[in-house]
């Protein structure tokens, strides 16, 4: 059985952490373990316990929960006063093979957004402050309880998506913004990868206010329009009459319906033994770069964040097309966010980075972590 | 007066030699050490400080820049960024040791891609000059801090700035794609791009904000938006402050995120009449000045609301604006606050702090209180949708200690806004300004944190030193402090 330490509070977390004999792999309610490099720590460090509502105030735009906070609390908590995390968290439970959306702090370490990124920001922009326990065993807090803070450095940036390697975070600050009142969704079809994202790019570009705009190749092409009624009808009655195509609409249930699916990766799920990548690419290159990698290996894929995120399935591939894949990049990077143990073992998760951005990145881990207790090696391959 | 480190007597002595070092990386004419025309550089927008620079380099190409930081390295000498020295806490105070380098060179507007709605600019760009060069096709740069017309961007990736429209569109931090930057040994390296999240750690956001004490910046990638088609302005007056904050809480709670929501206090809103003559009702203790943009049936349909919300409110004047000529005049006096106050009283400093909206009350019936203690007054403007306050101390250099005493009074104020659970600085950043005060609000295990994150950077601490951190620790000692668990206070090392 694995060794598994579940500190009660903040001090037994910072015992724990000063009197480790050996690393740590960091846990919250463990939904995603196939995110980053592999971690070989046998030592579990669960911080299960720091749960929990701390505080929500919805005119302040604020709300503060523990680290282990199942994501669908907090939902179900800001959807009872209309509000959001606007940044579309996603649920990765099924891509995964797990149970569950997973925590608060899953989401925040690892950095995961959804469709709305492109309106709304990512996940880092909406996380306000933290507390934890670093590497070093020190107990911290970053950030505060409002909205607009510019003192000091931004370390809640820096911890958002840093997978557990700096801090063990207890309690996070989120910023929360109200709900659309409703919402709809422009589907065009027939069009190929290069059209779409042409055409989504031309959709950006007007003053619609596209809340998110994706393309499944052979599928359709989609726009989300979000808002208050009359706002939503006058805006899809002019990007109707601008994209000159012809165009379906999608009414709120079924456009929730399907831009759940799309943050959640449900169109890859039938391909249960590929490898899932996610490749953050300049918006326009999309295509082309999707293009590139297809010709070499055996690869299907979609675009979300107007062309600028590939969500692309790998079979057959003994590197899971990793080596494909990176070379093909005229810009951004790609993550392997499943795969088999062998492929997972032998690739790197994130691309690399050159050389003297690579040991700034170590440096400011040791900074954190100068014994690399915390999940060593998720980061950069060992 | 906050101190600055003692300078190094050594690197002084060397002016000449660390000149003509220059020299022979950028042009002659690009390196400044006479004293009549270092002058020019001694103070940025927190005026009340000046010291001129040992030498001012003005490079213009990544290469030098490089070039630059590496001599600098090498040879020990401290060097201070600057883009147009608008910072209002003393973010750009040259340093009598350091090297003040001015980034005003790097001024072109490299690319403009519509198709992925960024540019690629330069970081001694103007925030406006951005604007400028993307509204042929209806887009604009997103955060508008007041100083617009002269601020540089690279100034506002340092400082984070903000603006009256932030709470709907972001700060910086919220508006920027990627970075071209030069670290203090002259590496040079790239966070993000045109992609919409950047990879590895967010260093991106950790940069944005740093004031200059983790590495140069040499270029930037922004997100560009287009120009809401059309905006509207509500002009409300309340009978009290609580009133006013009411309704800011009742409009944000009602699901209406408004472009602006601006508030003024009796003294704010008196000046600014006198000055501007902008129709501002004079019998009123808060002033709101709510402006809702968008497609125009999105803002008629939400004026109503948020009318009815100040109605319920007990308004006790309210104006729609209905056309854009009353719309600018609402904004007229707000937009006039500065210089208004600015003519009756000598001088000002303007505070900065955030605090949860709903302390609002308490915060200003502090500052009457600390006003009279004091024996200054004070006039405040808000940036009531984000919680962020102004207060403008009125004071006269010339007379007595009223600067010092408005020292004090400001970082009582900050010491309020700390208490009620909110921040020292909302949009300014720390700088010199707030630099002692940072441990109201942190602990020392939160500072030193994040003095070990700047030793990762420079760990010679040559980048704008004497800047954000009020104890210099040697990050020898802050390395040390894992492997001496449980010993982490330094009692031995000067403040200054």
């Amino acid at each position: 059985m694995t060794p598994l330490l579940a500190p009660a509070s903040e001090a037994e977390l910072a015992a724990c952490v000063k009197d480790a004999a050996s690393p740590f792999r960091l846990q919250g309610l463990g939904t995603k373990p196939t995110l980053g490099n592999p971690v070989s720590s046998p030592q579990v460090l669960s911080l299960r316990h720091f749960t929990g509502l701390v505080i929500y105030e919805p005119e302040e735009l604020i709300l503060e929960a523990g680290a282990a906070t199942p994501l669908s609390d907090i939902e179900k908590t800001l959807a009872q006063r209309n509000q959001m995390l606007a940044f579309e968290p996603p649920d990765y439970a099924s891509l995964l093979g797990s149970t569950s959306a997973g925590s608060l702090g899953g989401v925040v370490a690892c950095g995961l957004s959804g469709p709305r990124r492109v309106r709304a920001g990512a996940a880092r922009d909406h996380v306000l402050g933290f507390s934890g326990v670093t590497g070093a065993g020190v107990t911290m807090r970053a950030g505060a309880r409002v909205v607009k803070n510019v003192t000091g450095y931004d370390l809640a940036k820096l911890a958002t998506g840093s997978h557990g390697s700096l801090v063990a975070l207890t309690s996070i600050i989120m910023k929360v913004l109200p709900r659309p009142e409703t919402e709809e969704t422009l589907v065009l079809r027939g069009l190929d990868d290069a059209a779409a994202i042409a055409l989504l790019s031309e959709a950006m570009q007007s003053p619609a206010d596209v809340s998110a705009a994706a393309h499944v190749p052979g599928v359709g092409t989609y726009l989300r329009l979000e808002g208050i009624a009359p706002s939503v009808a006058a805006r899809r009655d002019r990007l109707v009459k601008l994209l000159a195509r012809d165009t379906g609409i999608l009414g709120s249930a079924e456009s929730t319906a399907l831009w759940t699916g799309l943050r959640d990766v449900k169109p890859l799920w039938p391909l249960r033994e590929s490898a899932i990548w996610r490749i953050s690419v300049t918006p326009s290159e999309g295509p082309a770069i999707a293009a590139r990698i297809a010709r070499e290996i055996d690869a299907s894929s979609y675009f979300d964040w107007a062309g600028g995120l590939i969500w692309m399935a790998v079979s057959n591939a003994s590197d899971g097309g990793a080596a494909v894949i990176r070379a093909a990049l005229t810009s951004g990077h790609a993550t392997l966010m499943r795969a088999p143990d062998p492929v997972r073992k032998a690739v790197s998760a994130f691309t690399p980075q050159p050389p003297a951005l690579a040991a700034l990145a170590a440096r400011v881990k040791q900074s954190f972590d100068p014994g690399n207790f915390f999940n060593p090696g998720i980061m950069v391959k060992g | 007066m906050i101190a600055m480190p003692l300078p190094d007597a050594d690197v002084m002595s060397r002016r000449d030699d660390i000149a003509a070092a220059l020299r022979r990386i950028i042009p002659v004419a690009s390196v400044i050490d006479a004293a009549s025309a270092l002058r020019a550089y001694e103070s940025d927008g927190l005026a009340a400080y000046r010291q001129p620079p040992l030498v001012v380099a003005l490079p213009e190409t990544t290469a030098q820049v490089s070039a630059i930081l590496r001599y600098a390295f090498d040879n020990n000498i401290k060097i201070v960024p600057r883009g147009a020295g608008t910072s209002l806490s003393g973010g750009a105070l040259p340093l009598a040791d350091g090297i003040l380098l001015g980034m005003a060179k790097f001024n072109r507007v490299l690319d403009v891609d519509f198709a992925n709605r960024c540019a690629v600019v330069q970081p001694g760009v103007t925030n406006l000059a951005i604007t400028k060069a993307v509204e042929h096709k209806g887009f604009y740069y997103a955060p508008d801090p007041s100083s617009q017309i002269a601020c540089t961007i690279g100034g506002n990736v340092a400082e984070n700035s903000g603006g009256v429209h932030c709470l709907k569109y972001g700060l910086t931090t919220n508006n920027i794609l990627g970075l071209e930057m030069v670290l203090v040994t002259g590496e040079v390296i790239r966070l993000g791009g045109k992609h919409l999240d950047s990879e590895g750690y967010d260093l991106l956001g950790l940069m944005t904000g740093s004031e200059g004490l983790l590495g140069v910046v040499t270029e930037v990638t922004v997100r560009i938006l287009q120009k809401p088609e059309t905006a509207r302005a509500l002009l409300v007056g309340f009978d009290t402050s609580e009133d006013g904050g009411q309704c800011v809480a009742d409009v944000i709670a009602a699901g209406i995120i408004p472009g602006g929501m601006e508030m003024m206090d009796r003294p704010a809103i008196h000046a600014a009449e006198d000055f501007a003559r902008c129709g501002y009702p004079r019998d009123v203790e808060a002033l709101l000045i709510i402006e809702l943009d968008g497609p125009q049936v999105e803002v008629d349909h939400l004026i109503e609301r948020v009318k009815a919300i100040a109605g319920q409110n007990k308004a006790r004047t309210l104006k729609v604006s209905t056309s854009e000529a009353e719309r600018l005049a609402f904004w007229a006096g707000r937009k006039a606050a500065f210089p208004a106050v600015g003519r009756i009283s000598p001088d000002y400093i303007c505070m900065d702090g955030t605090i949860p909206r709903k302390a609002l009350p308490q915060v200003l019936r502090g500052m009457e209180d600390l006003s009279k203690k004091h024996g200054l007054r004070v006039a405040n403007v808000f940036h009531a949708g984000d919680g962020n306050l102004h207060p403008l101390i009125l004071f006269d250099a010339n007379t007595g200690d009223e600067f010092d005493r408005a020292e004090a009074f400001g970082a009582d104020i900050l010491r309020l806004c700390v208490k009620v659970g909110g921040v020292l600085t909302g949009e300014h950043g720390v700088g010199i300004e707030k630099r002692d005060l940072m441990p109201e609000m942190f602990s020392e295990a939160d500072l030193e944190q994040q003095q070990r994150v700047k030793c990762a950077f420079d760990d010679k601490g040559l980048l704008n030193p004497g800047k954000v951190f009020p104890v210099l620790h040697r990050c020898a000692e802050l390395g040390r402090v894992h492997v001496s668990k449980g010993n982490l206070t330094h009692p031995d090392l000067p403040r200054f």
